[in-house]
């Protein structure tokens, strides 16, 4: 058994646990947040520079050999994910420090931000269906508490659309792994790989093939299943929101790619077929309401299912191009998505406000902040030379050489789209002056005896921004040889053979 | 037997369902209840069923005599409804908060963070 494999689940679970001993320090807490995500990007760094060098890891816990016992693998994409996790982790955990309020913190927020980021790496590196219904629910239940933890009204509401649609969707994932094991008798994905291939009927295969696009459709938030994200990511701590945005719709987005890929590839026809339409209609719903939206995050939030069509359309397209555009495209959005709600963050401390429209003044006043909002803003857009160009390049060309002209003209509008909703951010928060006198006297007051207390602890808040805006800068500056990591992470994911070797070499045969 | 079964489980979804769209959160949470029994008797007869055939190896052999019960997906019931227990147990939590913060139990009357 490979301890390295284990690692990303092993420091998040220990620093949690860790801390809940010292449930009354918060100070304590504080630090081992640090801490652990510092120690998992650590690790996830060395498990992705070991598949790198060696190709697709695995191990079996236990050494229970491969169709029986629980399997880890991690192949390129998964060790990818995994390494952002490990910085989207980090970021958040110090854009906490200045940003979660004491009574947030003293009920255990950062215990939860590690069982979630355990989850969220459990769920990227497993080999085994169950176990990853295991660590969605994981996920899931600390993101449920991340979310509602606070208490407010707005919270609470949102909180009850996000748990009962999520559980809808893992009562249709257990389902489906029910009826894949009574059809394979099996739920190791190498050896479900193998015996899938072989079933013969096809029709059966299908079917569960559209449960599993159902759940993890709800989880990735593709049309029409993301009602619930634009009604709760924008109600919880910026610092939760971020963490979501980056991370969760990504998971769904990764096991979507994971079994299509892997598993469900007996009817391309088909099943790639209701993908792309899929992919293209959750482009088109969430770019228009970003464009009908005047919140600062919920703006955002329907940007996050927009993002999601693109990775799924490179997944429908299902040529290797088109594959490595999906992978460029989710590790340099998880870190656009991860800043930009963390920019939300700051224009709401500033502002005192996230409604647009009362927004205002903050170019003249901090301009250094105001770039550190357009470098994501204009990579979601997909402005050349930022990452977020490349990857719709890729995306466009993947689909041209498939000759689907229909998904490139929607990607293209829609990327014109979003440009259009990022405008309208830049213009109504960073450059049109405040507008005081919309505001009534009272709040004018506060505000002006809050601007004294503004600048405490922002450098906290501005530190995590300012790092994953170079991070964006250095994807897009080398975004040749991170391409290629894509391309070869793509590679992999079109030839199973590699993944059912490297899993099976465990195998006592 | 199969028949049986397949018929509770249906009954059950169809339950569950229909209690989910509802307007009150207590039946909300009833209806996710009941999904998540469909789903576990789901996987049990899904798994296939075997009546009085334990999977014991008897002595001198070296696998359990052939037509045996598939002791894995009881093993995947056990885990499943020990997650819907925690994950129902807080359900039950937060729908009864909102009920203190929001007022009501009526899931049409929040929609404060809709558009």
């Amino acid at each position: 058994m490979r301890v390295l494999l284990v690692l990303p689940i092993l420091i998040p679970l220990s620093t949690a646990a860790v801390s809940l001993v010292f449930w009354r320090r918060r100070s304590v807490q504080r630090w081992m947040g640090m801490a652990g995500t510092s120690g998992l990007l650590a690790a996830s760094v060395w498990l992705f520079e070991a598949v790198r060098r060696e190709g697709i890891q695995a191990t079996q816990v236990g050494n229970w050999s491969a169709p029986f016992g629980i399997t880890f693998v991690a192949d390129l994409f998964s060790a990818i994910m995994v390494v952002l996790t490990g910085l989207m982790g980090l970021a958040v955990a110090v854009y906490s420090l200045g940003s979660v309020d004491r009574r947030r913190e003293s009920f255990g927020y950062y215990p939860l931000l590690q069982i979630l980021l355990m989850g969220v790496c459990g769920a990227f590196l497993t080999g085994d269906l169950f176990n990853l219904y295991v660590w969605f629910e994981v996920m899931l239940i600390s993101s449920f508490v991340l979310l509602a933890l606070g208490g407010e009204r707005g919270q609470l509401e949102g909180a009850i659309k996000y748990v009962t649609l999520n559980l809808l969707s893992s009562a249709v994932f257990l389902a489906a792994v029910g009826l894949l094991y009574g059809l394979a008798g099996t739920l190791n994905m190498a050896d479900l790989a193998i015996k899938l291939r072989a079933v013969e009927q096809t029709g059966l295969v299908t079917t569960l093939a559209m449960m599993f696009l159902i759940t993890f459709g709800v989880k990735a938030a593709v049309f029409p299943l993301f009602f619930w994200l634009p009604a709760s990511y924008h109600t919880p701590p910026f610092a939760v929101s971020a963490i979501f945005a980056g991370l969760l719709t990504k998971v769904g987005v990764y096991a979507l790619i994971r079994v299509f890929t892997l598993l469900f590839v007996v009817d391309v026809g088909y099943t790639h077929t209701l993908i792309l339409v899929i992919a293209g209609l959750t482009m088109i719903t969430g770019v228009l309401g970003a464009v009908a939206q005047n919140e600062f995050r919920r703006v955002l939030s329907f940007q996050v299912i927009s993002s999601v069509g693109f990775m799924v359309m490179g997944l429908a397209l299902f040529t290797p191009l088109a594959l490595a555009g999906s992978v460029f495209y989710m590790l340099q959005d998880i870190v656009v998505k991860t800043n930009l709600f963390l920019v939300s963050g700051v224009a709401h401390r500033l502002c005192g406000t996230s409604e647009l429209k009362e927004q205002g003044g903050l170019y003249a006043t901090y301009p250094a902040f105001a770039l550190l909002f357009l470098i994501p803003a204009l990579s979601l857009a997909g402005i050349p030379p930022l990452s977020g160009f490349f990857a719709k390049l890729a995306l466009v060309q993947a689909g041209l050489a498939a000759q689907s002209y229909m998904i490139v003209f929607v990607a293209l509008a829609v990327s014109l789209l979003t440009l259009l909703s990022m405008t309208k951010i830049w213009n109504e928060a960073f450059w049109k002056p405040q507008p005081p006198e919309s505001l009534p006297a009272a709040t004018q007051t506060a505000m002006r005896a809050a601007a004294v207390s503004k600048r405490k602890g922002l450098g906290t808040l501005i530190v995590p921004i300012a790092i994953l805006a170079a991070l964006t800068v250095c994807i897009s500056l080398a975004a040749g040889p991170v391409f290629a990591l894509a391309t070869v992470a793509a590679e992999q994911l079109l030839d199973p053979a590699g993944y059912i070797r490297a899993v099976e070499g465990g195998m006592t045969q | 037997m199969n028949v049986v079964l397949a018929v509770v489980i249906g009954g059950l979804y169809a339950t569950g369902l229909y209690m989910m769209m509802r307007r009150s959160i207590v039946k909300l949470i009833i209806g996710l209840a009941l999904l998540s029994h469909a789903a576990n008797l789901l996987i049990f007869t899904a798994g296939g069923l075997t009546r009085a055939r334990p999977p014991l190896i008897p002595e001198g052999a070296n696998v359990p005599p052939a037509p045996f019960a598939d002791p894995l997906p009881q093993a995947l019931i056990l885990t499943a409804i020990v997650i819907s227990f925690g994950v129902l147990a807080f359900a039950l939590v937060l729908i009864h908060r909102a009920y203190g913060t929001v007022g009501t139990d009526d899931l049409d009357e929040m929609k404060a963070t809709d558009t």
